[in-house]
């Protein structure tokens, strides 16, 4: 059964707008009917100045984050039914410089990552030469869940502390570095161990745990970051062991 | 405008993002209400080096029903701020988050899960019945 909504969204052109302004649209929703499928028939039918970015329609890319009735959400996986409400309103997400309407500015989001040095740190992976780092199931474990971090930025926008800190990395970059630091093929603790031990860094965070409350693929940023500290706290230290590289034998 | 940063507006509403923002919330909100109560109880303490009258005077504020209030006030934001604190060294050293594994649909972060809101809800109800036990011993005497 279909409902007619209102979709109200944020219309701001930093380039000619002094003010922002909201442009509202009746549109038809079905159960089915994502924010973004919404999103894409008033620009279709309606008005098609509106400014957005997506890309995959299937919160793989990690484009359509956007603050939907004040949550930072991807408006592909957001259903206008499970909003409860015949209102919608989009806004850009904050925490990021607006470029037009519901485009925001991941320039300085993708430098944070970038900080992090988010790859695989070690001379011995140089050389490999056909041998293989062998890996146990429950060593993929600790690190597969912040690998599927998309870069959406919800979590970038939920923060609080990102919200006051400029220079705070913020949960996305910090849950990255855990990632790589507990990568068992990793070698390069110490160097990403100074990286975030600065009072700019992972100590700014306050466990508010919106990140992983709105981060649509169970990273869980937050439990990274909680894990960080208490690694540089000495706690969970023997929980790494680097992996040597292995010749597989030809069966 | 074009910033778009949410400031200090992102630290004001605690409703948006469940249990733990509200516990961050309130931490905030009664560290700030402990430092305020502190520094006012060294001042109003410094009293005594104008003699036993002055100190007599200053303690008489505290008899009074408004005085009753504020300090049952001061016991719950003690209370919580303790028991939260707690909570957050034992979080913030990898403990009781539970641990990173294979993430199913619907994604349920572990570090927001029971554990962690049952010990947010014990400590507000700690602060309450500590409040309730204040009342009763600063309002049976009168
Ligand atoms: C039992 C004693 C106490 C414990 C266990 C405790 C614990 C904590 C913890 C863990 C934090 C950090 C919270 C975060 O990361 O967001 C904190 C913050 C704070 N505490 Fe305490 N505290 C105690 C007593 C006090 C007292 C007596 C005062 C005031 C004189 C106070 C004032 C503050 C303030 C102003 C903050 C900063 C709030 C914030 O950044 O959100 N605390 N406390
Ligand atoms: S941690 Fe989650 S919310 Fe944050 S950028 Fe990655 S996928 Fe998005
Ligand atoms: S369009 Fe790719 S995540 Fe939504």
């Amino acid at each position: 059964m279909a409902k007619r909504v209102k979709i109200r969204v944020f219309r701001y052109n930093p380039a000619h707008d002094t003010d922002a302004r909201y442009d509202e649209f009746e549109v038809e929703a079905e159960r089915w009917t994502t924010v973004l499928d919404a999103l894409l028939y008033i620009k279709a039918h309606k008005d098609h100045s509106i400014a957005l970015r997506y890309s995959c329609r299937m919160a793989s890319c990690g484009s359509c984050g956007m603050l939907i009735n004040g949550i930072p959400r991807l408006a592909c996986y957001t259903k206008v039914y499970e909003l409860g409400s015949d209102v919608v309103t989009c806004r850009p997400l904050p925490n990021f410089p607006i470029i037009r309407d519901l485009a925001a500015d991941f320039t300085a989001f993708f430098a944070k990552h970038k900080s992090m040095k988010p790859y695989i740190i070690n001379e011995v992976a140089e050389s490999i030469d056909g041998r293989e780092f062998i890996q146990k199931p429950e060593e993929v474990e600790k690190y597969l869940q912040f690998s599927y971090c998309i870069k959406c930025g919800l979590c970038y926008a939920a923060c609080p502390t990102v919200a006051t800190d400029r220079r705070f990395p913020g949960p996305q970059a910090l849950a990255q570095m855990y990632r790589y630091l507990i990568d068992s093929r990793d070698k390069a603790t110490d160097e990403r161990l100074r990286i975030v031990d600065d009072r700019h860094g992972v100590w700014r965070c306050h466990f508010a745990g919106s990140c992983s409350m709105v981060c649509p693929k169970g990273v869980d940023p937050a439990l990274g970051i909680q894990l960080l500290r208490a690694y540089l706290l000495g706690m969970n230290r023997d929980s790494k062991v680097v992996a040597e590289l292995y010749r597989r034998e030809p069966k | 405008m074009k910033e778009n940063r949410e400031g200090i507006k992102g630290w004001l509403n605690p409703t948006r993002y469940g249990a733990n923002r509200f516990a961050y919330w309130l931490q905030r909100l009664t560290g700030l209400g402990l430092l305020a109560y502190f520094i006012a109880h060294v001042i109003e303490t410094s009293n005594i080096v104008y003699g036993k009258n002055a100190w007599e005077k200053m303690l008489a504020v505290t008899q009074t029903t408004e005085g009753h209030i504020v300090l049952m006030v001061v016991i719950g934001m003690c209370v919580f701020h303790a028991a939260n604190g707690v909570r957050l060294y034992i979080a913030e050293h990898g403990k009781g988050i539970g641990r990173p594994g294979r993430p199913e649909y619907p994604y349920k972060p572990t570090s927001l899960g029971l554990g962690m809101k049952a010990c947010i809800w014990v400590s507000v109800a700690l602060a309450a019945l500590a409040m309730m036990y204040g009342a009763y011993v600063l309002f049976g005497e009168v």
